[in-house]
C-alpha cells in the first residue's frame, strides 16, 4: 500500500451521493424502475459500509492519538478566516460512519419491502441516500462549518422525508414544524461558531481544541456561553427540553424514515456534537451540568408522556426523546464512552423496534386496505394479539424491549447502567448529580413499563382489529424480516462492545474512544466495587420492576378498539395530550408571533408603511408633480406660441447680450 | 445702400406677424401672418445680400420654396380641421389639454 493514510476516504459519503444523483434523475425519468432504485439506493449504503469498514480498519491499524485529516480543497479563504474543506477520521467518526452506514444499510433493505407500493419509490430512495451522505459529512467533518454543512442537510432531509406524502396537511406542518424548531436550535449552533471564531480566530477542530484551555481559561463567561449556545443547538437537533416538540409529529413519515433518521442517527448528531466538543464543554462546569441535567429532565419527562400514548409510532418517539436524554446526561457527565456506547446500542435496539413497528403497521394496514376499513393502522388499541400472526416481529420487538428495558445481557443494560453509574460517581463531588441520577433511574421504571405496555397491547391478549381483517393480517416478506433478525443480533451482542470491568470485561469501546476522550474528560469520581454493584443492583431490580408492573397493572383484554374507546379522564388525559406542551407553545409563543405578524407587520407594517406610505406614497407624489407641469398644456394655440415668443426673446437677448 | 430702413420695414412687419399670430383667433388668419413674418425675414436677407453677397437671395427662393410647401399642407389641415369641427376658431382646438 503506497498510498498516505486515508486517500480513499472521500468515498464513504461519495457514495450515497452518487445514490442521489442516480435515484433522483431516476424519479424525475423514470420513476417506476423500481429494480434499479432499489440496486443503487441499497447498493451505495453496502459499498459505503464497506468503505467505511476499510478506512475504520486502516485508523485501527495506526490507532493515532490526533484525528486523521483529509483536506481536499480550499473552501472559503476570506481574509482572517481560512477553512478548508477537509474530513477527518478519529475513533469517535469511526463509531459514528459505521453505526450510519451499517444501521442505515439495513434500514435501507427494509425500506425496499416497505414502500415497494409507493409512488414516490425513487423519490424515497433518493432523500434517504442524501441524507446518509449529509450525515456522513456531519460526523467526518474537520472544521465546525463543515460539520454545519452536514447539520444543515440531514436537517432538510428530515423535512423532505417527513413530509414524504406531503398530500395531507397534516403531514407537511409535521414537515414544517421539525424545520422551523430545528432552525431556533442551528442558530445557537451558528452564534457558538462565530463566538468561537471570535476568540480562537479559528474554526478547525484540530486549531480551536488544543487552544480551548489557555484562550478561555476553565468556567469563563465566553465558554459558558458557547457551550449553551453549541447544547442550544443540540436541543433542536436531538430533540431535547424545550426543543423536542417535534419529533413526536415527525413520526407522520414513513416508518423505516423514522427507525433511520429520528432514532438511530440524525438525533444523535447532537450527542455526537457535544462528544466532539468535549475539550469546549469540559472547561464550564455549568455548561456540562446544563447539559445533564436536561438530559436528565428530558429522560423523565418523555417517559412520562410515552406512559399514555396510544399510536404505536408516538410511543418509540416519546421513548426515543427519553433515550437521548440519557445519552446526554452520560456526555454531560463527562463520560464520553458512555454516551457513545448508548448511542450505538440504542440505534441498534431503537432501530429494530422502529423497523418491527413498521412490520405491525404494514401488516395492519394491509389487512384495512383489504377490506376497505378506515381505522388507524397505527393505534394499539385496534391491535392486540398480533403474536399469533407475525411470531418474527413480536419475538425480536421482545429482545428489543428487554434491551431498553435495560435487561442483563442484552445491550441496552450495559450502556445504560453505565451513565446511570457516571452520574452516580459525578454525585460525590457536586451533589446535584443525585438528583440527576434519581431522574435517571425514575426514567428507566418508566421505560421499562411503557414498552412492556407497548409490547402487551400489540402483541398480546385478545384481538381487536376486526373479525373480517384478521384474516388478512401477516408476517412481512422476509425482506423486511432479515433486517429485523440482524438487528436483533445486534442487540443481544451489541453490550459487548464495552463491558466494564466490573463483570470481567475490557471496556473496549471506552479504550478505543480515549484519544478523543482523553482531551476531554472532564474529571469523573470512580466508585468503590460495592457501589457499582448496588447500583446495577437496583437499575435491573428497576427494570424488572417495570416489566412485572406492567404486566400485574395492565388488563389488555379489557381494552376497546380505538373507535369505541371512552375518553381519558385525570392524570391520564393529562399525559395523553402530552401535558399540554404543544398548547402551551401555540398560546405563549405560534400565536403572539401570528398575531404580530398579522396585526402588527402585515397590516401597519407592510399595508400602511410600505403599501401606503412607500409605495403609493411615491405614486401620489409624481402624480401631483406631474399636475403641476401639466397645468401648461392648455391645449391652447395662442399660450404655446406666447411662450414660444417669451422663450425666443429670452435666448435671443442672452445672446446678443 | 436703404439697409436702414428696409430692415425697418422688415422688423415691423415681423413683429405684425408676431401680435397677429398672438392675438388672432382665426386660424387662417394666423396663418398669414406666419406668411408675414417669413416674408420679413426674406426681406431681410434681400436687404443683407447687397453687402454681404449673393447668399441671402439664393436663401430667400429657399424660404418661399418652403413657405409654398407649408401652405399646402397647412391649408389642408386647417381644411381637414374645418371639416371635423366646423369650426377655425383655435380656442375651441384644445383636445392637447394636459
Amino acid at each position: 500500500m503506497a498510498l498516505p493514510p486515508l486517500t480513499l476516504l472521500w468515498v464513504v459519503p461519495a457514495l450515497p451521493l452518487a445514490g442521489f444523483v442516480v435515484n433522483g434523475a431516476l424519479a424525475l425519468v423514470a420513476p417506476g424502475a423500481k429494480r434499479a432504485v432499489s440496486l443503487v439506493g441499497v447498493g451505495v449504503l453496502v459499498l459505503a459500509f464497506a468503505a467505511a469498514a476499510l478506512a475504520v480498519l486502516e485508523l485501527a491499524q495506526l490507532h493515532p492519538s490526533a484525528p486523521l485529516v483529509v483536506g481536499y480543497w480550499d473552501w472559503l479563504p476570506v481574509g482572517d478566516l481560512q477553512v478548508a474543506f477537509a474530513l477527518q477520521l478519529d475513533q469517535l467518526s469511526a463509531v459514528m460512519i459505521l453505526v450510519v452506514t451499517g444501521v442505515g444499510a439495513l434500514i435501507h433493505v427494509f425500506s425496499a419491502g416497505y414502500m415497494h407500493d409507493d409512488p414516490g419509490y425513487a423519490r424515497y430512495f433518493a432523500y434517504l441516500n442524501l441524507f446518509v451522505f449529509f450525515m456522513l459529512t456531519l460526523v467526518l467533518g474537520a472544521s465546525f462549518p463543515v460539520m454545519f454543512v452536514g447539520w444543515e442537510g440531514v436537517g432538510l432531509c428530515s423535512y423532505l422525508l417527513i413530509g414524504f406524502w406531503f398530500t395531507e396537511q397534516i403531514n407537511a406542518d409535521a414537515g414544517k414544524k421539525a424545520f422551523i424548531v430545528n432552525r431556533i436550535g442551528d442558530f445557537g449552533f451558528l452564534v457558538a461558531m462565530l463566538l468561537i471564531f471570535w476568540y480562537t480566530g479559528s474554526l478547525d477542530f484540530g486549531t480551536v481544541f488544543p487552544k480551548a484551555a489557555t484562550t478561555f481559561g476553565a468556567g469563563g463567561p465566553v465558554i459558558t456561553a458557547i457551550t449553551l449556545f453549541l447544547f442550544l443547538g443540540c436541543t433542536g437537533k436531538s430533540a431535547q427540553i424545550p426543543l423536542y416538540i417535534w419529533l413526536p409529529d415527525a413520526m407522520q413519515g414513513p416508518t423505516p424514515v423514522s427507525a433511520l433518521i429520528h432514532a438511530a442517527t440524525m438525533v444523535t448528531a447532537g450527542v455526537y456534537l457535544v462528544v466532539r466538543c468535549g475539550a469546549l464543554f469540559a472547561l464550564s462546569p455549568v455548561g456540562s451540568a446544563t447539559v445533564a441535567g436536561v438530559g436528565a429532565l428530558t429522560a423523565l419527562f418523555a417517559a412520562t408522556i410515552a406512559l399514555k400514548q396510544w399510536d404505536i409510532k408516538r410511543v418509540l418517539a416519546y421513548s426515543t426523546v427519553s433515550q437521548l436524554g440519557y445519552m446526554f446526561l452520560g456526555v454531560g457527565t463527562g463520560a464520553y464512552a458512555a454516551g457513545i456506547f448508548h448511542l450505538t446500542t440504542h440505534a441498534f435496539f431503537k432501530a429494530l423496534l422502529f423497523l418491527g413497528s413498521g412490520s405491525v403497521i404494514h401488516a395492519m394496514h394491509r389487512a384495512y386496505h383489504a377490506t376497505h376499513a378506515h381505522e388507524d393502522a397505527q393505534d394499539m388499541r385496534n391491535m392486540g394479539g398480533l403474536a399469533r400472526y407475525m411470531p418474527w416481529t413480536a419475538t425480536l420487538m421482545w429482545i428489543a424491549t428487554l434491551a431498553i428495558a435495560g435487561i442483563p445481557p442484552l445491550a441496552g443494560f450495559f450502556s445504560k447502567d453505565e451513565i446511570l453509574g457516571a452520574a452516580f460517581a459525578q454525585g460525590a463531588g457536586r451533589p446535584v448529580w443525585y438528583v440527576f441520577w434519581g431522574m435517571g433511574l425514575a426514567a428507566a421504571l418508566l421505560t421499562a413499563f411503557y414498552m412492556t405496555r407497548l409490547m402487551l397491547y400489540t402483541f398480546h391478549g385478545r384481538n381487536r382489529t376486526g373479525d373480517r381483517e384478521r384474516e388478512q393480517l401477516h408476517e412481512a416478506p422476509p425482506l423486511m424480516t432479515a433486517p429485523l433478525v440482524v438487528l436483533g443480533i445486534l442487540t443481544v451482542l451489541g453490550g459487548a462492545l464495552n463491558i466494564p470491568p466490573l463483570f470481567g470485561g475490557g471496556a473496549r469501546l471506552a479504550h478505543w474512544l480515549a484519544p478523543v476522550t482523553a482531551a476531554a474528560l472532564a474529571p469523573t469520581a470512580e466508585a468503590s466495587p460495592a457501589t457499582e454493584w448496588a447500583l446495577v443492583a437496583a437499575a435491573v431490580l428497576v427494570a424488572a420492576l417495570g416489566i412485572v408492573g406492567a404486566f400485574r397493572l395492565l388488563k389488555p383484554e379489557t381494552l376497546a378498539p380505538a373507535r369505541l374507546a371512552p375518553p381519558e379522564r385525570g392524570l391520564g388525559r393529562l399525559l395523553w395530550k402530552k401535558w399540554y406542551v404543544d398548547e402551551l407553545y401555540d398560546a405563549i409563543l405560534v400565536r403572539p408571533v401570528l398575531w404580530l405578524s398579522r396585526e402588527v407587520l402585515w397590516k401597519v407594517v407592510d399595508m400602511r408603511l410600505v403599501d401606503g406610505l412607500l409605495v403609493n406614497g411615491t405614486a401620489a407624489a409624481s402624480r401631483a408633480l406631474g399636475w403641476v407641469g401639466s397645468r401648461l398644456q392648455t391645449g391652447e394655440v395662442g399660450v404655446y406660441v406666447v411662450l414660444f415668443v417669451v422663450g425666443v426673446l429670452a435666448v435671443v437677448g442672452a445672446v446678443v447680450r | 445702400m436703404l439697409l436702414g430702413p428696409a430692415l425697418a420695414v422688415s422688423g415691423v412687419l415681423f413683429a405684425v406677424g408676431v401680435l397677429g399670430v398672438l392675438l388672432r383667433r382665426n386660424a387662417i388668419v394666423i396663418f398669414m401672418c406666419v406668411e408675414l413674418m417669413l416674408n420679413a425675414a426674406n426681406l431681410a436677407f434681400v436687404a443683407f445680400a447687397q453687402q454681404l453677397g449673393v447668399a441671402g437671395q439664393i436663401f430667400v427662393f429657399f424660404v418661399m420654396a418652403v413657405a409654398a410647401a407649408e401652405a399646402a399642407v397647412g391649408l389642408a389641415i386647417i381644411l381637414a380641421v374645418y371639416r371635423h369641427r366646423r369650426t377655425v376658431d383655435l380656442q375651441n382646438i384644445n383636445l392637447l389639454k394636459g
